[in-house]
């Protein structure tokens, strides 16, 4: 009908023009560009300055064993500590590596000093050369040629397969999809409790400020519920769409303006995980980030879309509606909490019991979690990126509709007798009587 | 349009809010609904808007049951009022208009028109919360009327303005009577009611205990008491049987008597005996207010 256009209508247009809507539209997504650019960003800071090592080593165990790296340069000093600290520290702006002479045989402890934060990276390095040096000189201590060991060494590299129904085989790796399934499940109750509250706070407002009763004279308590429940779930949807497609701006407009040339954002990231494998002595280990990009691609991306999509409106119409009742029902708020508390358990439960979740996402935990309607929209949105059976899917979204067709019914009477109720104190009690009475 | 609301009935848990209530409201007439707090006064006006719902009664418009769509041709002023804090006026007004089935068009014609007969064509663009008490109530009072509604229900429309604004928003209301427009004004304040309405309804602890025309109740209310104005230098002398004084005040340079006539005495009698008495100036029924006749029914007896 016309008038509820008109609700939903001004309710998306206020919130839309508001000043803390335009903000967090800005914010939002230069702080998920920054999350993407920044390491990149910081890696290809830290690489183009070099850093130089001075290593004063008093046990001679090292000599010409650090090799230089692309930015991280070594050569060997003999003088004084003192000096030597001065020397490179101050005068030419270095670091220096020193190594004592040990109090048993083995140099275990060296120490660096440096004028800045040198960096984990160099670091580890250091420590890994040193690491290495000092476990092959006590081999051929033992008369164990280190080549033997080296030889007998092996890396295992699991790759988990996916075997869709079609057989079609698919590379899986966990992390990636636990970082997935924990990203959507916090996207969603963020959203449904970010929104919900617009809702709550929506009606209180036109309830305490008596305004209800001129519209309710012109429209019903049913309509104006509806339309401010909908209005602001376009909100919503606008605001997530703006997120993804001004991240995506900011991105590409970094990636022009300040990295350089033909090296794109995945093949930067690319780079510097693959030197941190080198220096791990990660040997033959596959790009991770090639491993990323792949397992990304075997999560549908359509299907993570389309059911956040889905789940964040059916989830919100589902909270929306219950607090838009409590909204109508109360009338301050010490009462608002009362009822707020049992209405939103079930929410920070699907949210505390992620962790379970995603250990097992096939348990049968995770099956009902994910079917019923107070917790199906972060639960399922946990699972998905496991994958999980079509059929659980579309009936775990039947039910979520079953759900909020129920709870927006349930909603409407309580909020149509609750809007133009003033002054009483409202129990459970009180609530039941509504939602019974004719 | 005429109102006729019969025999309403209305219960809040084991309160009964409204107890076989009828009023009815003629057309182009204002008609006050009176009654101490608490009388079930709003009740029946939410009733009557299709706000609430009626345990038993009928609520007829020229006549037919009341619908839905009547909606439209209503205009409320609800007691507690209020608007959106944070919209604009304008924009805020034209929404509330649109509501009630106007076009977006009509209703900016339409409001920029009262805006300027108001003197508040500034305020179109400024917030509600910038605006002050009163100016809130004068747009919801505008707001009210806009859709010219053929009948007009204001819940004290006077409380909060100051004298000039109160004498702008009478003369709107009468106005608005003049223009085909039938109201129902409720409220406590009796001095405007004796000013402007035609017909009461007082309401009492849920039932309707008096209605009618001012004047007749103010007829059926008189207590045969007079009020003489006169020179002389001696207090007057009246006959025990024919009437007592009850009070007698000097006034500029002459006394002021008032007198209640005893059953069977009329006031020629009295003044008869007045004549011989005084120089009389003055010689006049005193009515009782409305407000003497609201404290006499609804104190507790």
């Amino acid at each position: 009908m016309n008038k509820i256009l008109l609700i939903i209508q001004r309710e998306y247009l206020t919130r839309v023009k508001k000043k803390s809507f335009i903000v967090m539209t800005i914010v939002g997504p230069v702080l998920m560009a920054a999350m993407i650019i920044l390491p990149v960003f910081l890696a290809s800071w830290s690489e183009a300055t070099e850093k130089r090592i001075a290593v004063l080593d008093e046990t001679g165990w090292f000599f010409e064993k650090f090799q230089d790296e692309d930015n991280i340069k070594f050569y060997h000093v003999f003088e004084g500590l003192e000096e030597e600290k001065n020397q490179a520290l101050n005068v030419k702006g270095d670091l220096l590596l020193y190594i004592p002479l040990p109090e048993l045989n083995i140099p275990v402890n060296a120490e660096l000093f440096s004028s800045k934060q040198p960096g984990l990276n160099v670091t580890s390095y250091i420590k890994s050369i040193m690491k290495q040096t000092v476990e092959n000189k006590k081999l051929l201590a033992s008369g164990i040629d280190p080549e033997i060991i080296k030889s007998a060494k092996v890396d295992i590299n699991l790759v988990s397969i996916k075997v869709d129904e079609g057989g079609i085989e698919k590379k899986s790796n966990t992390e990636v999809e636990v970082g997935l399934s924990i990203f959507a499940g916090i996207m969603i109750y963020f959203f449904i409790f970010m929104f919900g509250a617009q809702v709550l706070k929506g009606v209180i407002e036109e309830k305490s400020n008596r305004i209800v009763e001129v519209i309710i004279s012109s429209v019903k308590p049913f309509q104006l519920m509806m339309g401010k429940i909908v209005g602001i779930a376009l909100v919503g949807l606008t605001q997530f769409m703006l997120w993804i497609v001004l991240t995506l701006i900011i991105v590409g407009i970094v990636q022009v303006m300040f990295i350089s040339g033909d090296s794109s954002t995945l093949e930067m990231m690319g780079t510097q995980s693959a030197m941190m494998g080198h220096v791990n002595d990660g040997g033959s280990q596959m790009n991770p980030m090639m491993m990323i990009t792949e397992t990304l691609g075997s999560v549908n991306f359509m299907v993570m879309t389309l059911s956040f999509i889905f789940y964040f409106l059916g989830g919100y119409l589902l909270y929306a509606s219950l607090f838009a009742a409590i909204g109508g029902a109360v009338d301050n708020d010490a009462d608002t909490q009362q009822f707020m508390l049992p209405v939103s358990i079930p929410l920070i439960l699907a949210v505390a019991m992620s962790g379970v979740i995603i250990n097992q996402p096939d348990s049968s935990l995770a099956f009902w979690m994910s079917m019923i309607p107070f917790t199906s929209p972060i639960t399922m949105m946990m699972r998905i990126p496991f994958g999980v059976p079509v059929w659980e899917i579309l009936l775990s979204m039947g039910l979520l509709v079953a759900g909020f067709i129920f709870s927006t019914w349930v909603a409407g009477k309580i909020y149509k007798t609750g809007i133009l109720m003033y002054g009483k104190k409202i129990s459970y009690g009180v609530i039941w009587k509504w939602l019974t009475a004719r | 349009m005429t109102l006729q609301a019969n025999h309403i009935s209305k219960s809040f848990d084991k309160h009964k809010a409204l107890d076989d209530v009828t009023i009815q409201v003629p057309e182009q007439s204002i008609f006050g609904l009176l009654g101490p707090n608490g009388a079930g006064k709003t009740t029946l006006i939410r009733i009557i808007n299709m706000i609430a719902v009626k345990d038993q009664g009928e609520i007829l418009l020229n006549g037919k049951p009341m619908q839905p769509s009547d909606a439209s041709q209503i205009g409320y002023l609800p007691e507690e009022r209020g608007l959106y804090k944070k919209m604009k006026v304008g924009e805020q007004a034209v929404y509330l208009a649109r509501l009630k089935g106007m076009s977006k068009h009509d209703a900016t014609v339409k409001l920029k028109h009262w805006f300027g007969k108001f003197e508040m064509d500034s305020w179109w663009n400024r917030k509600v919360e910038e605006l002050s008490k009163g100016m809130q109530q004068k747009v919801q009072f505008i707001v009210t009327v806009l859709h010219q509604p053929k009948l007009l229900i204001f819940d004290e429309p006077f409380s909060g303005f100051d004298p000039i604004n109160v004498n702008l928003l009478k003369a709107e209301i009468i106005n608005l009577k003049n223009e085909g427009s039938t109201i129902i004004f409720s409220t406590h304040n009796m001095a405007s009611v004796e000013e402007i309405c035609d017909q009461i309804t007082l309401i009492h602890q849920s039932k309707n205990i008096l209605s009618g025309e001012i004047n007749d109740i103010k007829q059926r209310y008189k207590t045969q008491t007079y009020e003489v104005e006169y020179r002389s230098s001696k207090a007057l002398m009246l006959p025990e049987g024919l009437c007592h004084i009850i009070s007698t005040q000097p006034k500029n340079n002459h006394l002021v008597t008032h007198v209640k006539l005893l059953d069977n005495a009329t006031s020629n009698l009295l003044l008869q005996h007045l004549i011989q008495q005084a120089e009389i100036l003055k010689f006049q029924e005193v009515l009782p207010s409305l407000n003497d006749i609201f404290i006499r029914e609804v104190s507790p007896k």
